[in-house]
């Protein structure tokens, strides 16, 4: 039974499209065969961060509005085979998403696939809207500072009374995933805890990943950091967050950089 | 008594009130209806005067001048219209009464018969309303609950940037981030009680404190508001 995921978060630049890519990636090297939609017409980057950016033909708004079959626009990642991305539309904008289009979109993609992710732009309208509308859960993905947690708690509010299954009267399961946590910082209240997002947002947690350089060396070659760099410390969150909306009971923990003599070393040297 | 807060300065009431008005719902063609109401007034001559008074041009399309007209045709009989409903806005002049929505209808008493009778299919409805509100889940940023009738009861949260509108009282079992207004209707005897008291403003029959104005003792506790005289107290529960 194929699933529909929303990534979402109502702030920008908070790691939405990042998190797809990875957790996308993370599914795929599960063996899952994943779609990943980027439904940010008019400023896609979900192809820059999967390094499709050179094959993109057709897109979501030429499947949308039935100008090309959804065949052509599906681009196979180059890594795994059973991970596609569905681009969006750079030269368009979110106006040109219909609800009857993306119903039929979606459709389509739940016959093909296990997973269909679909990353929402930031805000609350159309087109943020739309990316949620079909989704059977979402994943919000929340920074440790107030007008993060706040917009997050605005979006789960949208959840809850704006997505098909909500309007059926069925819930929309959801799961927090905190990005660019620093326990140090929170530690010295510099931060919010995740006990304080928590509170907050009442939400069950799907995983925390740490703040790191690994995970903008990763968006900068195009390349899911959990490909990129799989052992690294928010690659081990993102694999654990997967296993955990696969259903495995995986313990929360916050990974931590493994810094040995060499890395030390190098990191001198760089410096 | 030193967590109690007292606010001497002079505050701005901001009060909701609802008054029944007669809607006219004008059918074609206009000179015959306004015959219709020529013959209730020859009966009980200035019978409308002084009563608000909505024109709803929902069955009938008129231009902007016709309406202007038909404005000025009631004016002449001592007819002043409150507002009008059904129609675009684009049609209204600036000199023109305003556009109204969200009406709801109810029984008038002492009506003649036949008067333009308001849809009366709402009101065993509202009858069996309850006079309390159970939400079970958090109000999230950005959601306002109001609820005019009565009290409202929050097992969850209410997330900053929420709202709660009581006619009655109100009662938060978790942590009230958000904005809290109880008696909206004149009710100076509605409470809010919470939790945990984190509000961005805490309202019962107009007044109101901001996040400001409660006392960092207070926060992070269980406490109550309520109106002392025109004096809003927040006091903790514990």
């Amino acid at each position: 039974m194929a699933k529909v995921l929303v990534v979402t978060s109502g702030k920008g630049g908070v790691g939405k499209t990042t998190s797809t890519a990875a957790l996308g990636a993370a599914l795929a090297q599960m063996g899952q065969s994943v779609v990943v939609i980027d439904f940010d017409v008019g400023l896609r980057n979900l192809d820059l961060v999967m390094g499709a950016e050179r094959r993109v033909v057709f897109d979501l708004i030429n499947v949308v509005q039935g100008v090309a079959k959804l065949p052509q626009a599906l681009i196979r990642d180059k890594r795994l085979e059973n991970l596609w991305l569905l681009p969006a539309s750079q030269t368009r904008d979110k106006d040109a998403l219909t609800e009857e289009g993306v119903e039929r979109v979606i459709a389509d993609l739940k016959t093909k696939f296990d997973w269909i992710l679909c990353d929402s732009p930031a805000g609350i309208e159309r087109g943020a809207t739309l990316a949620m509308r079909y989704a059977d859960e979402a994943i919000i993905v929340t920074n440790p500072e107030v007008s993060s947690v706040r917009d997050s708690d605005r979006i789960i509010g949208m959840l809850d009374s704006k997505t098909a299954r909500a309007e059926r009267g069925e819930r929309v399961e959801k799961h927090l995933l905190v990005t660019r946590y620093d326990a140090g910082r929170a530690a010295r209240g510099e931060m919010l805890s995740i006990d304080d997002i928590l509170e907050i947002l009442a939400t069950p947690l799907l995983g925390i990943v740490p703040e790191s350089q690994d995970v903008l060396r990763a968006s900068n070659v195009g390349c899911p950091v959990t490909l990129n760099a799989a052992s690294s410390a928010p690659a081990r969150a993102y694999t654990d967050a997967v296993r955990r909306l696969m259903g495995e009971a995986v313990e929360m923990t916050v990974p931590v950089e493994r810094k040995g003599l060499m890395d030390r070393l190098l990191r001198r040297r760089a410096a | 008594m030193d967590a109690t807060q007292q606010v001497a300065r002079q505050q701005v009431r901001m009060r909701g009130r609802s008054y029944v008005a007669f809607v006219f719902s004008p059918v074609v063609p206009v000179v015959s209806w306004l015959a219709e109401i020529d013959a209730t007034l020859g009966k009980s001559p200035g019978f409308f005067t002084g009563k608000p008074v909505v024109l709803d041009l929902a069955a009938v399309d008129l231009s902007q001048a016709a309406i202007a007209h038909l404005v000025g045709s009631l004016a002449e009989r001592n007819i002043r219209i409150l507002g009008i409903e059904g129609v675009d806005e684009s049609r209204l002049g600036a000199n023109m009464p305003p556009l109204l929505t969200g009406g709801r209808a109810c029984a008038i008493t002492h009506v003649e018969p036949q008067k333009p009778q308001p849809q009366e299919k709402n009101k065993d409805k509202d009858k069996t309303k309850l006079p309390s509100l159970l939400l079970e889940s958090p109000v999230r940023s950005g959601q306002s609950i109001v609820f005019a009738e009565g009290d409202v009861t929050v097992l969850g949260s209410v997330g900053s940037g929420a709202e709660i509108v009581a006619g009655g009282s109100i009662h938060v079992y978790g942590t009230l981030r958000g904005r809290a207004m109880a008696g909206i209707n004149g009710n100076s005897a509605a409470r809010i009680f919470c939790q945990k008291i984190e509000a961005e403003l805490l309202a019962i029959d107009g007044y109101y404190q901001t996040a400001d104005d409660i006392g960092d003792s207070l926060r992070n506790r269980p406490a109550q508001a309520w109106l002392e005289g025109e004096m809003l107290r927040i006091t903790p529960l514990n």
